[in-house]
């Protein structure tokens, strides 16, 4: 059984025009142990689904529709207490800016213990050992000292791994990262990226949500991906036959627009036209004005949702019977 | 070195840090602490009692045993002066503490939940600031009455929607910080978030704020005496000695330079210590 079961998830956003669909439709399922990736350009709503699972949004938006089941439990129809009870317990988060992320007038050592002794009812002294434990676990070198400093006083990468320790203070079930590595240096991000996949996957068979624009890192360390466009899931799969045979066009296009070594000095590949807004999106397929392969039918009516193999999943008229 | 010795040449090493950071914060602070402490150990300071009057000497000039003169019964000026500060600063820090008291949680509610709340709590808030805060105060004490406390009360209410203001403001912004969503996903109350995350980083402005309104405290004060609601006479305060000295300012000019001057280095001590203080509270944020 999955560890997570999103269903219909629609979340909506005010604006001057009345309430417009940012998240449509997004189904998807999470095992313990499994890094699924969530991809697409800015805009395509992926943070807004994953924020939507923990009900983290602002006052300009809303949940429409859908359900995510965690255990037995919708999370979606949780009264606020006892949903704050699971975040930063059972489901937990890191963001893409750490150095933002973290409290700036308060020592990184208080903020690990407020969650622990939030969570799990430690005293003061319970909750220093387990923040030095911790602070050890993401590979902090002098703990002890590092505890009583200031967020600005660690780098980039020094931060997330603060927020990384934070996260998983309380042994999630379920980290969702959005975008963790996107405002680190390359080398640095690999080092996370590897110390998501061992601290939560490795060693607590914890499920990862992971929120990126960048598939070399879904490459790196996804089990599936799921691609988003203009608010919909288009495809999903196992990472290696995704890229092996991507099925969307869209899909297509993202990974024809990634570098490559050969062609290093020609032009990058692009994909024409650009992401509609919220108020734009247009009928039918969103992505039929950008496709190359679009048909009539793409304009007027939502592709059907097909499953040509296991564990595939696209949204597209190409891949149907009569395709 | 003792013990102490180390104390010390750490105290001064924090002050020196702290001067280079902020020249205004620590020449500022430094004036208010040696008003203070004059006005405070007044009695030891000058060896005449400010009601004390002296027939033999009245409108003296100045000189060795009278500093700043006395005035025209013969009191001794200086002590009066450093009196008039107890009554001052005792006005400023009452009527700015208790209006912090009301004003922090408010704006702070304010500015972190906002929609309705914040209308409820800001257009109140509104309507006490359409009048001119002297109006105000005047109109309160002839609805109070006139002493120390009341006139700190008349203040407060002037001062509360002021901070409410800067406090929601700054709280306003705060709330947008990624932080602040942060400690929401590890699980944080709102009450929490708000009085360990938003209040610390949002507290500065309205320390800037509130020192300034002390110095205005005393200008208030002064006013207010000086057209008879203040503190009754003969209790000093400086905005009566600027009233009763009025009619001997020919003959004797220093019965209004004392007090004058005294509340210009009352008021431009608070006004220095508003204007250093962000930048003692800056490197915190690293930014």
């Amino acid at each position: 059984m999955s560890l997570l079961d999103v269903r219909g998830l629609t979340t909506e956003f005010r604006t001057e025009q009345g309430w417009r669909p940012a998240v449509s439709d997004v189904s998807f399922t999470l095992d313990p142990g499994e890094i699924l990736g969530l991809v697409g350009e800015s805009g395509c709503g992926k943070s807004t689904a994953a924020y939507s699972v923990m009900k983290l949004l602002g006052a300009n938006a809303r949940i429409a529709a859908g359900e995510a089941w965690l255990g037995g439990e919708n999370l979606l129809a949780m009264d606020d207490n006892a949903l704050r009870k699971l975040r930063g317990d059972r489901l937990s988060m890191i963001f893409q800016d750490p150095a933002t992320a973290l409290d700036p007038a308060i020592t990184v050592g208080e903020q690990v213990m407020e969650t622990v002794r939030e969570h799990l009812g430690l005293d003061r002294r319970a909750a220093r050992a387990r923040a030095l434990e911790l602070f050890r676990q993401v590979g902090i070198s002098d703990p002890e000292r590092r505890l009583s400093a200031y967020p600005h006083q660690f780098s980039g990468g020094m931060a997330q791994r603060i927020a990384l320790a934070i996260a998983i203070s309380c042994n999630p079930e379920m980290l969702i990262a959005d975008e963790p590595t996107t405002a680190l240096d390359v080398t640095i991000q690999a080092q996370i990226l590897r110390l998501i996949k061992t601290l939560l996957v490795t060693e607590r068979r914890s499920a990862v949500l992971l929120i990126t624009h960048d598939l070399g890192v879904v490459a790196q360390i996804c089990d599936r991906v799921a691609v988003m466009y203009a608010g919909r899931i288009v495809e999903v799969g196992d990472v290696r036959s995704v890229f092996a045979d991507p099925l969307h066009p869209y899909t297509r296009a993202l990974l024809d627009a990634l570098p490559t070594h050969e062609v290093a000095r020609g032009a990058l590949a692009t994909i024409e036209g650009r992401v509609p807004g919220l108020t734009d999106r247009p009928s039918g397929c969103s992505f039929h004005p950008r496709c190359p392969h679009a048909r009539p039918v793409c304009a007027t009516e939502l592709p059907p949702r097909v499953r040509p193999s296991p564990g595939r999943e696209v949204s597209c008229v190409l891949h149907t019977a009569d395709g | 070195m003792t013990a102490d010795a180390v104390q010390t040449g750490r105290s001064i090493g924090l002050l020196r840090r702290t001067y280079r950071r902020s020249p205004p914060a620590i020449i500022g602070g430094g004036l208010l602490l040696v008003l203070a402490v004059a006005a405070v150990a007044a009695p030891w300071l000058t060896p005449y009692a400010p009601e004390t009057m002296d027939f033999n000497a009245p409108l003296a000039g100045p000189s060795a045993s009278h500093p700043f003169g006395t005035d025209n019964f013969g009191r001794d000026v200086l002590s009066r002066v450093l009196h008039g500060y107890r009554v001052s600063l005792a006005v400023a820090i009452g009527s700015v503490a208790m209006a912090l008291v009301v004003a922090i949680p408010l704006g702070l509610v304010a500015g972190y939940y906002q929609r309705w709340l914040d209308n409820v709590i800001m257009r109140p808030m509104d309507v006490i600031m359409a009048f001119p805060a002297i109006v105000l105060v005047v109109a309160m004490a002839g609805f109070f009455g006139q002493g120390l406390v009341l006139m700190m009360l008349a203040l407060a209410i002037v001062y509360v929607p002021i901070i409410v203001r800067v406090m929601r403001g700054a709280a306003l912004g705060v709330a947008g910080e990624l932080f602040v969503e942060g400690a929401r996903a590890r699980g944080a109350s709102d009450l929490r978030i708000m009085v360990r995350h938003v209040l610390p980083n949002a507290i500065t402005p309205v320390f800037v704020q509130a020192s300034v309104l002390m110095g205005i405290a005393i200008l208030l004060e002064a006013a207010l005496s000086f057209i008879g609601l203040g503190v009754e006479p003969p209790t000093p305060s400086l905005g009566l000695m600027l009233a009763e000295g009025r009619s001997f300012m020919g003959r004797a000019p220093w019965l209004v330079i004392a007090p004058g001057l005294a509340i210009v280095l009352a008021v431009l001590g608070f006004n220095l210590l508003g204007n250093g203080l962000p930048a003692l509270s800056g490197p915190r944020r690293g930014r």
